[in-house]
């Protein structure tokens, strides 16, 4: 069993001035074995704060983030799962499920994590998920109105993933869970 | 060899040991065999030893210990002597004949106490007698220990209230005469010590007479264990008696140990109630005694008092003890010159503790003690001197953590006029401070005047001060980080105010210059977006008034502000945040102003941003953008929708231009928007892409020698798919049939390099096809046409 954190989008301190409070007390460090960003931090105390959380840190880069160096894409893989991270302004259209798929057979992974709508999404379809963490902070986005922070953590365990959503609600923390299993590859 | 001081002293401090011990052996023997003339003898023979001079305090007391416990032994033997028969009388003369005066003294003490015990005199006589009698010892040393000696053994037999030495009339009296008297005595003792001795030796001695202090300090402790000393006497005898002693005495030691040892012993509410004398003491001082911690301790002790419950609050307004406190320091500050600022501002520090503590809700005198402060600063600049900037910061931080809220500071008028003594680092500190209180608080800046306010205080962070002081680049960032932070912080939920407060920081940060407008101009852009997203459903024509806050006028600052940033130039965050506002205003239907903001957004691409891998995140980005607008009549759409175009095809890179250019095959045909599909131009931008990526390999078979990956190719496949699906009808079946052709003809070539990627997108997409050929109903029909 391996827990996954996936967040993005927190747009620190551009548009929110820090983590809700809630969810920084949620997240404590040595629960997390990875953490997959979906960029936007912006700034490097984001990046050190999330580094104490667990120091197996993915991070793809979006548009504001002020380090450059971060790759446009980036794939991992978990146990029996192959993860794909990309912010997401490159797709176009924004946000768009073919699009995304499309990434997702480029990348040839099971899980395509994305960000950058702020709105917190889970598809299922052909290839595998697509899964959105949404904006960690609600950040203000011209996609999305009055996001609400989220966040999602996976647990990976054998050829399940169980996705969390831990969604902000009125000062409420909500949880979701979406079950998956990966799909059994048909020999060609 | 040379023996040091301190082997020398163990020696002695042994000799006189073993000296004690033979005398104490005798004596013993005599007690056992009841004969108290030689118990007498050896015992002043024992005593003796306590006669010298040569051990240093420490040693000395000692040997006292030693002393002490023998004559407990001897003591007891009193009490059995009277029982057998003896008069206690006889015996207090008896002792009377040992030769030397400090035994003699010694064994009258002992025996005074059986004397008290047998009560066939008064308690107060006796004491009275032996108290007068120690007089015989002058020497500091002996004389204080002597003097310990007899307030020790006294200390139970005191003619206090209920105890059963308690004599007729106002007995307690006489005990506090006697402590008091001793008290004295002793102090007088030990301030004589600092007189005697060559003046090289000044160093040890006062560390001597530390070591000292206590003995003296005890009898202000069996003071205020005494019943019979309440409030009344307290203030009528005890305090005034003690503090006379303390001022006339003029030993700056003595002065600071003995005041601080008052405020330590007795009870609070005796210092509450006697606090004009108290404090009359502290201007009378020596220049030189440390007043500001022994005050500072004072203030402490009553802000502890005060807040152990509510109940004594009262009593703090009954006595003024705030206007008597401020008055004390006033004077004291007047009294020692000298006084460094930090202590000056110690003591106002202290002061404000006290005063949150006890009068929370006067706003007034905190302000007042700002402002004292302020007065006592004044003429002196700007504060440079570390421990005084240390004690400003902490004097200017009390209030905010108490109130927890920055409003709080604010209605402080003395509060920035503090901070104008602070150098610019220590300035920035203090900001730095401010700014972490609102955002632990989660402090909410309400109006613009508060803003202001609040601006005016921070100003160390907004703009480069008079100093110039070069700032670690780390530091500078977290710095301006908070302040971006800080800007989140100011809302209201009425659309004016929140206007007036976006106008005031926009006139604040824009005298940041070009190093912080990077950092402060991002937040306040959004926090503008989000005020223009509140009013975007608000019906026009009631906001029409020069005034008010509209969408529009909102608009215009959002572009004053951004134009600073493409000046800097940092001119990918101005595009992006032109784009940003693009996007507003698409959501106000606003279509004049998305356009500007677009063109805006185009002339820094053309003009500014060069690096190419920078270009391709702006086209990226444009592309994205341009793609979900939908207020653009045609004539605009065109226009950007074929700069956008033209932008992309001329990337530098044949990759980086086929992407960007299938990616504008979305500009024209968008699903949610009835018209904007236009087939013809998606068709024309796939096969623009296509031919890019024709040229690509070719580029690479020219200079490589092998044609480059079929990676472009499989993508503007998936792309065809894409748009296949979505029913454009210039796509055809056809066309992505000759694509996979092309793509398999590719892959199997000698030519092409092997990979791997390229070979796992190829796959998935064919798998792809054959998913959506299995799902049927109309999607699998369509696909059922596409062979693979």
């Amino acid at each position: 069993m391996v827990l996954v954190l996936a967040l993005g989008d927190l747009h620190i301190p551009h548009r929110a001035p820090d983590l809700p409070a809630k969810f920084r007390s949620m997240l404590v460090p040595g629960k997390i074995q990875h953490i997959i960003c979906t960029g936007n931090l912006c700034i490097k105390e984001v990046h050190d704060y999330l580094k104490t959380l667990c120091p197996d840190l993915h991070i793809a880069r979006g548009e504001y983030d002020e380090e450059i160096r971060y790759p446009e894409t980036k794939i991992l893989t978990i146990g029996q799962f192959k993860l794909g991270i990309c912010h997401g302004h490159q797709v176009i259209p924004c946000g768009d499920l073919d699009s995304l798929a499309m990434l997702q057979r480029q990348l040839d992974v099971d899980i395509l994590v994305t960000g950058h709508t702020h709105q917190f999404t889970a598809y299922k379809h052909e290839a595998g998920v697509v899964i959105n963490p949404g904006s960690a902070t609600g950040a203000y986005s011209s996609i999305t109105y009055d996001a609400n922070p989220s966040f999602v953590l996976m647990d990976i365990d054998g050829p399940r993933v169980v996705v969390y959503v831990y969604e902000l609600i009125d000062g409420e923390v909500k949880v979701d869970k979406i079950d998956f299993k990966k799909r059994t590859t048909t020999p060609h | 060899m040379i023996h040091n001081g301190v082997e020398d002293e163990e020696k002695w401090l042994a000799a006189g040991i073993t000296g004690l011990q033979q005398n104490a052996f005798y004596m013993h023997r005599a007690l056992d065999s009841n004969n108290l003339k030689d118990a007498l003898k050896y015992s002043a023979q024992m005593l003796s030893e306590l006669r010298t001079s040569r051990l240093s305090p420490q040693k000395y007391y000692e040997l006292y210990m030693r002393a002490f416990d023998e004559l407990r032994k001897l003591e007891i033997f009193f009490k059995e002597e009277t029982k057998r028969g003896c008069s206690v009388v006889e015996l207090y003369e008896l002792v009377q004949h040992a030769g030397n005066i400090l035994p003699r003294l010694y064994l009258l003490c002992t025996v005074g106490c059986v004397y008290i015990k047998s009560k066939e005199a008064p308690a107060k006589d006796i004491l009275k007698d032996l108290v007068e009698m120690c007089r015989g010892i002058q020497h500091p040393l002996r004389g204080l220990f002597l003097r310990s000696y007899l307030s020790q053994v006294s200390r139970d037999k005191l003619p206090d209230i209920g105890s059963e030495y308690e004599g007729d009339a106002d007995t307690v009296m006489d005990a506090v005469e006697f402590v008091l008297q001793n008290f004295t005595e002793m102090n007088k003792l030990w301030v004589r010590m600092q007189h005697q001795g060559p003046a090289r030796e000044k160093e040890k001695r006062e560390r001597e007479r530390s070591e000292l202090r206590d003995l003296v300090g005890k009898n202000l402790h069996v003071l205020s264990q005494i019943e019979g000393v309440d409030l009344d006497m307290y203030r009528e005898t005890v305090l005034p008696r003690i503090l006379e002693q303390v001022v006339n005495c003029k030993d700056e030691i003595a002065q600071y140990y003995l005041m601080d040892c008052i405020i330590q012993v007795f009870p609070d509410e005796y210092h509450l109630q006697t606090l004009e004398t108290l404090l009359g003491a502290f201007p009378q001082l020596q220049p030189s005694v440390d007043i500001k911690t022994v005050l500072s301790r004072l203030m402490e002790r009553l802000s502890n008092y005060a807040g152990s419950s509510p109940e004594v609050l009262p009593e703090f307004l009954q006595v003024e003890a705030f206007a008597k406190l401020s008055n004390a320091i006033g004077k004291v500050i007047e009294a020692q010159e000298e006084m460094a600022v930090d202590g000056v501002v110690a003591l106002y520090s202290s002061l404000l503790t006290f005063t949150l503590q006890v009068h929370t809700e006067r706003l007034d005198y905190v302000d007042q003690i700002l402002g004292a402060c302020v007065s006592k600063l004044s003429g002196k600049g700007k504060i440079v001197d570390g421990k005084a900037r240390k004690q400003i910061v902490a004097l200017l931080s009390a209030p905010l953590e108490k109130y927890k809220d920055i409003d709080t500071a604010l209605k402080l008028s003395n509060y920035p006029r503090v901070m104008e003594h602070l150098d610019d680092g220590t300035k920035r500190e203090m900001a730095n401070v401010i700014i972490q209180n609102i955002m632990k608080n989660k402090t909410c800046i309400s109006t613009s005047d508060k803003v202001e306010a609040l601006f005016e205080l921070i100003k160390g962070l907004i703009s480069d001060l008079d100093e110039n002081p070069e700032l670690d680049e780390e530091d500078f960032q977290e710095e301006q980080n908070s302040v971006a932070r800080l800007i989140q912080m100011l809302h209201n939920d009425d659309p004016e105010e929140m206007l007036k407060i976006i106008c005031s920081v926009k006139k604040h940060i824009l005298t940041g210059g070009p190093k912080r407008l990077p950092f402060t101009v991002p937040p306040l852009i959004f926090n503008a977006l989000k005020l223009v997203r509140r009013l975007q459903n608000q019906d026009e024509n009631i906001a029409e008034d020069e005034s008010s806050a509209t969408p529009k006028k909102i608009f215009q600052i959002l572009n004053q502000i951004i134009e600073t940033l493409s000046n800097i130039p940092v001119s990918e965050l101005a595009m992006r945040l032109y784009l940003q506002c693009a996007e507003a205003a698409d959501d106000c239907d606003l279509e004049p102003v998305a356009y500007e903001f677009f063109t805006q957004a185009y002339l820094l691409y053309e003009e500014e941003i060069s690096d190419s891998k920078a270009q391709i995140t702006a086209i990226h980005l444009i592309i994205g953008t341009l793609q979900k607008m939908h207020v653009f009549g045609v004539e605009n759409r065109d226009t950007l929708t074929h700069k956008a175009t033209g932008y992309s095809a001329k990337l530098l890179k044949k990759p980086d231009q086929c992407r960007a250019v299938y990616a504008c095959s979305h500009l024209f045909w968008v699903d949610e928007q009835d018209n904007i599909r236009d087939g013809e131009r998606v068709l024309l931008c796939l096969k623009r892409a296509l031919r890019i990526a024709n040229a690509a390999q070719q580029m690479s078979n020219a200079t490589r020698g092998s044609s480059g990956s079929v990676m472009l190719f499989i993508e503007i496949l998936n792309k065809y798919l894409y748009f296949f699906e979505k029913g454009v009808p210039q796509v055809t079946v056809a066309s992505i049939q000759s694509l996979i052709e092309l793509i398999t003809t590719e892959m199997q070539s000698e030519n092409t390099t092997r990979d791997p990627i390229a070979d796992a997108f190829f796959a998935s997409t064919l798998r792809y096809i054959q998913f959506q050929k299995d799902k049927g109903g109309a999607v699998g029909e369509k696909y059922e046409a596409i062979k693979t």
